[in-house]
């Protein structure tokens, strides 16, 4: 089974890249987006084994550093 | 009585044998060089590095792998019980992450790599990497980090702030970090995380010697203790 888990930066953590991404955005001469937030997905092929607290384990202790990111856990149907 | 260090190498740190030259330079004694897979330290260690580098290629996080290999079970499990850890750019990002120092260390403000020497201004001259500094003295030292711009929350800065646990400020801008914090002690004085590189000025064939109290000052208070 495949799994996603979505790191974000938590709200009001200054996200440099994202900033920088907006401005290339501009460049485009595309106008209209309000703000950029970059962040990542890691995908993980897993066993049905693999429990709902693993999974949550793994993005808070190693995925995630929860002190500037936020995570969201998806179960991809096959 | 001899001076018991060790200079532990991730796979990807490149500052470890500056580390390890400065150690015996100041101290008189060659460190033990531990790898990260070791399961163990060397016993009776009287300060413990982290240095710079790229561990892991900064794969996840800086310093994220570092903080979870095999070797930082045991640096955690000496830190708890008293012995010095100083952990150097990447080594501060490790001990972020292994959550010996509370904060994180995010891409630079600017996006851009910073390398240069910067001014800093010594906060705290009194702890056990300190005390050969003065209070306020400003010393110059070289920064080269892509992630160091640090993060944690206002209560937790007002903490820092209010206990003396900012041992360094910047005394310029370099990377965006809150209320310009260059280096952070833990609760108890012994464990010390900074961005700029004391190892990389101790002799003055290096172009500085600002760093070298830094590791005089835990040299001697060990000794003397």
């Amino acid at each position: 089974m495949k799994v996603r888990v979505f790191v974000s930066l938590k709200n009001g953590v200054l996200d440099p890249q994202g900033r920088a991404i907006h401005h290339a955005i501009e460049g485009l001469g595309i106008h209209g987006v309000q703000d950029v937030r970059a962040g990542k997905m890691i995908e993980l092929e897993v066993d049905a084994s693999v429990t709902d607290a693993q999974l949550e384990e793994m993005a808070s202790k190693l995925l995630t550093n929860t002190v500037i990111e936020n995570y969201r856990i998806e179960r991809v149907q096959p | 009585m001899s001076f018991r260090s060790a200079v532990i190498t991730f796979p990807g740190s490149n500052c470890d044998r500056d580390m390890a030259d400065a150690l015996e330079k100041v101290s008189g004694t060659a460190p033990h060089r531990v790898w990260h897979g070791d399961a163990a330290l060397p016993d009776g260690l009287d300060f413990i590095a982290l240095p710079g580098g790229f561990s892991y290629g900064d794969y996840l996080r800086s310093g994220a792998m570092a903080a979870r290999s095999p070797i930082m079970q045991a640096v955690i499990a000496a830190a708890n019980r008293g012995v010095p850890v100083l952990g150097v750019c990447n080594g501060f990002q490790v001990l972020t992450e292994a959550g010996l120092l509370p904060g994180a260390l995010m891409r630079n403000a600017g996006i851009r790599f910073v390398c240069r020497e910067v001014k800093l201004k010594v906060e705290n001259a009194q702890s056990l990497f300190t005390a050969g500094y003065s209070a306020r003295q400003e010393i110059v030292i070289p920064v080269a980090h892509h992630d160091g711009n640090y993060f944690a929350d206002a209560e937790t800065l007002d903490r820092l702030e209010g206990e003396g646990r900012v041992a360094f400020r910047y005394a310029e801008q370099v990377n965006g970090s809150a209320r310009d914090i260059a280096g952070v002690l833990n609760a108890a004085g012994n464990v010390l995380g900074m961005m700029p590189h004391p190892e990389r000025v101790i002799e003055p064939a290096q172009g500085g010697t600002d760093g070298r109290a830094l590791f005089e000052s835990a040299v001697r208070g060990l000794v003397a203790a």
